[in-house]
């Protein structure tokens, strides 16, 4: 049978020689590699002081955007839980009520919205699903926990904080064309 | 002779706090030496460079829960680690440490027995090792525990013999089974590995064989049997077994500086000028710089090296070992008949 892949390898049976046998010339070969291996750059990152780099665009704990006047900006479509290939994500919908205009940009709002991070492949198609720029994904690392109900996240963790100056940039996850899209403040999508 | 008994305890139980802490920075340093040979750094975590790690593992290791399997001969159980435990303590009373301290013109050696047979000695008691092993397989009555244990009790046979082989070349040489004579015999930089490279080579591979460690370790061989003979073994039981490996290790390598390194013997020891107290001070620091060598070998090779499978292992021992020792015996004794 003719194989595919021209990896296959012809098996020999040839009888060791003088020096194969002695096994002496083999091990003292080995013992040579592992030594220069102790004056070798480790690869290990001692984690809690030093932290690896991270690629530019690294997909991290989610988080739930406010526009720039606090408003919550998911409106509740349900878009990401459809787009989530692990089913991850469980919201329910509310109506906006009257005098509720600052806490929610839209007249639909998530009352629940729960990532379940264990199920999360944090493959980001949620946030491209997403036609509010409300869900993105960041650099920060899902801690660790020791119950399964604790990856459960709602929308405590999830929401980034009001105050302007700890809200959590997501510059990184935008092409160029949406960040200069956004600065065009005539458009409702960006008010 | 009140004074000799209290001498030679003191001694003992001094070099009893030194195999145990040895030992016990072996686990340490071979995690080290393991790490940084796979490009890694190793535990660093407990204090400083890891320092506390083996004070950390002992504490755990009795915090274990101690479980004993129902269908277990439970005298023979425990008396498994105990044993192996004591006669790995055992070996480094016949170890000659350094030379002799003379204080107020009384002498004091730096050995606790000076037998005249002490290579006998030592071979005798790393021969009873055997039983430790085979009784704790024997008593967890697991399959994989037994088969452990047989290994190791076959194997441990097949090199004792390969290994007594080799020293009877050095012990011709030297006319003396004692310890100290061969130690003497080394003096400066007169050692017997200038003489018996092969007997070396051959001691040192059946070391590896007693020691149950790499590449000879089939009696705990994870892919096939678990954890081998200790595979029921939990806590601090199981942390003997663990550590005996570790004392022996240390033993072995003891015994290999002694026998071939010229022991506490280093070149150039006759040009200097200092008393003999401190001479036999710096001896000691010398045989215990060799120790640390012959320890790395071991991990080094551990690290280097992978499971010979058991025909293999069988082979070497019967149809290589063996007969390369007995050679060596014939070569020596022609060469010492023409001389």
């Amino acid at each position: 049978m003719q194989l595919t892949s021209n990896r296959s390898k012809l098996v020999s049976n040839k009888k060791m020689n003088f020096w194969e046998l002695i096994y002496l010339p083999a091990i003292l070969n080995g013992m040579r590699i592992t030594f220069s291996h102790l004056f070798r750059k480790k690869a290990t990152i001692r984690y809690p002081e030093k932290t690896r780099e991270f690629a530019e665009i690294y997909r991290g704990q989610h988080v739930l955007k406010r526009d720039d006047e606090g408003r919550e900006r998911c409106t509740a479509c349900g878009l990401c839980a459809v787009a989530c290939p692990a089913e991850a994500i469980t919201m329910v919908a509310e109506e906006r009520k009257p005098g509720e205009e600052p806490l929610y940009r839209e007249e639909k709002y998530a009352s629940l919205y729960e990532i379940n991070m264990l199920r999360c492949i944090f493959c980001g198609l949620c946030e491209e699903a997403c036609p509010k720029e409300a869900i993105f994904l960041t650099k920060r690392i899902v801690a660790s926990d020791y119950e399964r109900d604790g990856f459960i996240f709602g929308k405590e963790k999830l929401l980034e904080p009001l105050d302007p100056d700890k809200r959590i940039d997501v510059s990184r996850r935008q092409t160029n064309a949406v960040i200069e899209f956004k600065k065009d403040k005539t458009k409702k999508h960006n008010r | 002779m009140g004074f000799f008994i209290l001498y030679k305890t003191i001694l003992a139980s001094g070099i009893l706090m030194l195999s145990l802490v040895v030992a016990m920075y072996s686990t340490l340093i071979e995690r080290k030496v393991a790490g940084f040979f796979q490009d890694r750094l190793g535990p660093d975590r407990a204090g400083p460079w890891g320092l506390f790690q083996p004070l950390a593992d002992g504490i755990k290791l009795f915090f274990k829960e101690e479980f004993m399997p129902n269908t277990a001969d439970k005298f023979l159980y425990i008396l498994g680690p105990s044993l192996t435990m004591l006669i790995a303590l055992l070996t480094s009373a016949a170890i000659p440490w350094g030379g002799d301290m003379v204080i107020n013109g009384k002498v004091y050696p730096l050995q606790v027995a000076d037998i005249n047979i002490g290579i006998l000695y030592i071979f005798a008691i790393v021969s009873i090792g055997v039983y430790g092993i085979m009784i704790g397989g024997w008593a967890s009555n697991n399959k994989y525990a037994l088969l452990g244990a047989v290994r190791a009790s076959s194997q441990m046979i097949s090199y004792e013999l390969a290994m007594s082989l080799a020293i009877i070349s050095v012990v011709m040489m030297t006319g003396s089974l004692s310890l100290k004579d061969i130690v003497l015999q080394q003096h400066g930089f007169n050692w017997n590995i200038w003489y018996q490279p092969v007997a070396f080579l051959i001691f040192l591979t059946c070391a590896f064989a007693e020691c149950n460690r790499s590449p000879f370790d089939l009696p705990e061989c994870e892919t096939e049997l678990v954890g081998g003979y200790h595979t029921e073994y939990s806590s601090m039981k199981l942390g003997f077994y663990l550590f005996a490996e570790y004392i022996n290790m240390f033993i072995s390598a003891a015994v290999m500086a002694t026998l071939f390194f010229g022991g506490y013997n280093f070149p150039f020891m006759d040009k200097l000028t200092v008393s003999p107290n401190t001479l036999a001070m710096i001896g000691f620091f010398v045989l215990f710089a060799k120790i640390t060598i012959l320890g790395f070998v071991f991990m080094w090779v551990r690290w280097t090296l992978p499971r010979f499978r058991y025909d293999q292992l069988m082979r070497l021992g019967w149809k290589g070992m063996i007969p390369l020792a007995i050679l060596n015996i014939v070569i020596t004794g022609i060469v010492i008949l023409i001389k």
